[in-house]
């Protein structure tokens, strides 16, 4: 593979796309599929055979607005359908060329407009198990460019220069990690990612795996190049058939178009990469424990330092990334470190994709410039709050993030203003929250998830998490004190000052960023056994909720 | 001094100290007879930083560091005994009491034990916590020792010293968060296991989790000491 024979296979596959005077791209992402999405495109083949018309039906990844799946999309129309059974079948088809279906027809204007897609630029245009289609969209060229025009160095100051930074969710700058585990000393190096999303309410990574899998291998490869690495980890949740599946497909398709394997494209860089199935636990998207359970050993954090840029994978020098930053790679190695740090806020640069979710009309995937307000993403493109609620608070950054309420809702997105806020960019899911949430049984939800999610190992997180839990539960059932309020401030401080790893020093915040911003409402459930949201039911009875604590 | 060795000085509470490049706070802070409490931590086994009862404040860092696995760099100012950190401390430990089941009048290692001694020390005198009291079994099945998980503050000590010591590796842990528990090989009963009745995991266990079936009370002294003559006469062999 060279890149003239890049070209020429771009070449063919849009030669091939201009035999057909439609496509329709049918989303089959989970959401979609479990509407029904499968049923459509069978109705869709046999109608499209029906009518004669040169017609390439083509399954996508996710289109983003998931609440109105399952979509369908026709070109070049540009007619978005959602909601589509497969009785519609017949019509879309016949209405290709002309005016879209009315009844189906989906006015998402403002929900696309104010997106700017870098990491989902083919979300919605590809069909994720064809290479062909990925190398039509300008897919491995920056791979082929970095291999053949770049030196290692190069591509770490291109990434330096974008000032891109760690999508998982601490903002670390990526081009200073690069260039840690470039300087590292060691023969062997590697280049892991962090496919193991285990946030409740978020799906970034799941989507961008299932629907644009090869940009997350060419952003590896390139990482391999860069630091000098010849192997990669793909460390992916179990729970994510779809995208392991699709990721295989993906790393055979690439290893047989020889962009993955020895002497890549003639010259003498040699990358693989393996999948690693992750067995459910929270704790490994923590990068040591994420190592651990590489090795095969139990998933447990271990003190930093040593780093895994200087210490990893069995003791030599890892890259450990997102899978959104990778994704990331690409399009900055294509377009330019400028181009990318043109995007976004002074200290937060280019896009980040959200998991929009909750009490809002258009959940989904949307991918937005950094800097953004949050009320533009909620009551833009989100759409805002269903009719006859309103809008109480957003969560983000999954169970280490705080709730942000709406008096601050005209703040910019970015890694700063959100910490400040007291909670997190996370890996950017985003949960939004009506009149009809009790913001002590969100705070109570969320510990839980870390009491089960904790590995066991340091006593703050273990014990701390769980003291909290027991505390919260006691006071949403009517029978907390102010001393209670005192002792879960107390927990707080210190689960999140002396806890071993990243779980356990932001397990507090959701109950932190509550109390500050809703403390009233701790204080309702306690002085006056009453919850304004409605949702707790009130016992009273201090020694039942004991019972079912310890239960 | 030998050519290599590379010599570092820094400052715990105020006291002027020299230490080796590679040595850890704790290491430094034990020579020099300046007292950090620890748990997890045992002389002659590998360190995990769990316990989190070492942490110590550096200056110039907002956050906390463990003591036990935090190695010393030139101009390190170190401080033990803060308000801060003690009031973690404390807090810690009543978490761990609070966590299981530590009544003190009615253990075997009453007078003997770790987590008493450091409660005394760092002036824990009642616990503010509701207690968990999770009714864990007791494993007696072992012809010579016996594991009541309620005393268990899984520190994995025994784990430690029997892969790194013993090299049976017969310990480990099993569960997640607060549902944690060691176990004999694949949670067998100890006595089924493949245990070789070394005993070594009895004596570091610092509370009476683990304890010697022909003994009680006063007259259950724990003696780890041996770990780090036993690694010295490995290493010159």
């Amino acid at each position: 593979m060279n890149p003239e024979e890049l070209d020429q296979i771009a070449q063919s596959v849009r030669q091939e796309n201009a035999k057909y005077d439609h496509e329709v791209n049918v989303c089959t992402d989970l959401a979609c599929k479990s509407q029904g999405a499968d049923k459509v495109i069978e109705e869709l083949l046999k109608a499209a055979e029906a009518s004669g018309k040169k017609i390439l039906i083509r399954r996508t990844g996710c289109m983003g607005p998931c609440s109105h799946g399952p979509l369908v999309r026709c070109d070049p129309d540009d007619a978005l359908y959602g909601k589509v059974h497969a009785c519609h079948a017949g019509e879309i088809v016949a209405h290709l060329g002309g005016e879209p279906v009315p009844e189906i027809k989906c006015d998402l204007h403002e929900h696309f407009d104010s997106q700017v897609r870098v990491v989902l630029e083919n979300a919605g245009y590809i069909d994720p198990e064809k290479i062909d289609d990925y190398i039509a969209r300008d897919g491995y060229k920056a791979l082929l460019t970095v291999l053949t025009e770049m030196t290692p160095l190069g591509v770490v100051h291109r990434i330096t220069e974008s000032k891109l930074r760690g999508r998982g969710g601490g903002g670390y700058p990526t081009g200073l990690k690069w260039s840690t585990v470039a300087k590292a000393a060691g023969d062997v190096k590697y280049v892991v990612c962090n496919g193991d999303e285990g946030d409740p309410g978020a799906f970034m990574d799941r989507s961008v795996m299932e629907g644009d899998p090869h940009r997350v291998i060419e952003g590896m490869a390139i990482a391999g190049y860069a630091i000098g690495a010849s192997k990669g980890f793909i460390y992916v949740r179990a729970e994510y058939p779809v995208a392991v599946s699709r990721l295989t497909t993906a790393l055979r398709e690439a290893r047989r178009r020889g962009l993955l394997g020895n002497d890549i494209c003639g010259t003498p860089f040699s990358f693989d990469i393996e999948i690693r199935l992750g067995a459910g636990a929270f704790v490994c998207g923590e990068e040591t424990a994420l190592i651990a359970s590489i090795e095969g050993r139990r998933g447990t954090p271990k003190p930093r330092p040593p780093y895994p840029a200087v210490s990893g994978l069995w003791g030599k020098p890892t890259l450990i990334n997102n899978v959104e930053t990778y994704a990331n790679i690409a399009p900055i190695v294509r377009n330019g470190g400028k181009w990318f740090a043109n995007m976004g806020s002074e200290r937060s640069k280019g896009t980040k994709v959200f998991a929009l979710t909750g009490k809002i009309k258009n959940t989904g995937l949307v991918e937005v410039p950094m800097g953004i307000k949050l009320r533009q993403i909620i009551e833009g493109i989100g759409g805002g709050v269903p009719e006859g609620h309103t809008f109480k608070a957003v969560q983000t950054g999954g169970p280490s993030g705080g709730c942000i309420p709406a008096e601050m809702l005209d703040v910019g997105v970015s890694y700063d203003a959100l910490l400040k806020m007291g909670s997190i960019m996370g890996s950017g899911g985003m949960i939004v929250m009506d009149d009809t949430s009790c913001m002590v049984n969100v705070a109570r939800f969320f510990i839980e998830f870390c009491m089960t999610e904790s590995c066991g190992k340091c006593i703050p997180c273990r014990s701390g998490t769980a003291q909290m839990y027991t505390l919260l539960t006691r006071i949403s059932n009517g029978a907390g004190t102010m001393d209670d309020l005192d002792m879960l401030e107390e927990l707080c401080a210190t689960v999140k000052e002396t806890s071993l790893c990243g779980l356990g020093q932001t397990a507090p915040n959701p109950v932190l960023s509550t109390l500050k911003y809703f403390r009233n409402e701790y204080l309702e459930h306690i002085l006056h056994k009453h919850c304004p949201a409605g949702v707790c039911t009130m016992e009273g009875k201090p020694a039942e909720v004991e019972a079912e604590v310890t239960a | 001094m030998s050519a290599g060795v590379d010599v570092k000085t820094l400052e715990i509470n105020g006291e002027e100290v020299s230490a080796r490049s590679g040595q850890t706070i704790l290491e430094v802070a034990r020579e020099n007879d300046i007292y950090i409490p620890t748990l997890c931590h045992l002389d002659g086994l590998s360190d995990v930083g769990a316990c989190r009862l070492c942490l110590v404040e550096i200056a110039g860092s907002n956050k906390l560091a463990a003591a036990c696995v935090t190695t010393v760099f030139e101009g390190m100012v170190v401080s033990t005994e803060t308000e801060r950190v003690r009031k973690h401390r404390r807090l810690i430990l009543e978490m761990l009491f609070a966590e299981r089941n530590h009544v003190c009048s009615v253990c075997v290692s009453n007078g003997h034990c770790e987590l008493q001694t450091l409660a005394q020390e760092q002036g824990v005198t009642h616990v503010r916590l509701p207690y968990r009291n999770p009714q864990l079994a007791v494993d007696a099945s072992h012809e010579r020792f016996t594991a009541d998980h309620n005393r268990c503050i899984l520190c994995t000590r025994c784990v430690r010293a029997c892969a790194e010591i013993e090299g049976a590796h017969v310990w480990d842990v099993m569960g997640r968060g607060i549902d944690s528990l060691v176990i004999t090989d694949l949670h067998d009963n100890w006595g089924n296991s493949s245990c070789t009745r070394c005993g070594k995991c009895v004596q570091v266990c610092p509370t009476g989790a683990l304890f010697d079936k022909s003994k009680i009370g006063s007259d259950h002294p724990k003696y780890p000491d041996f770990l780090p003559f036993l690694n010295m006469m490995r290493e010159a062999q």
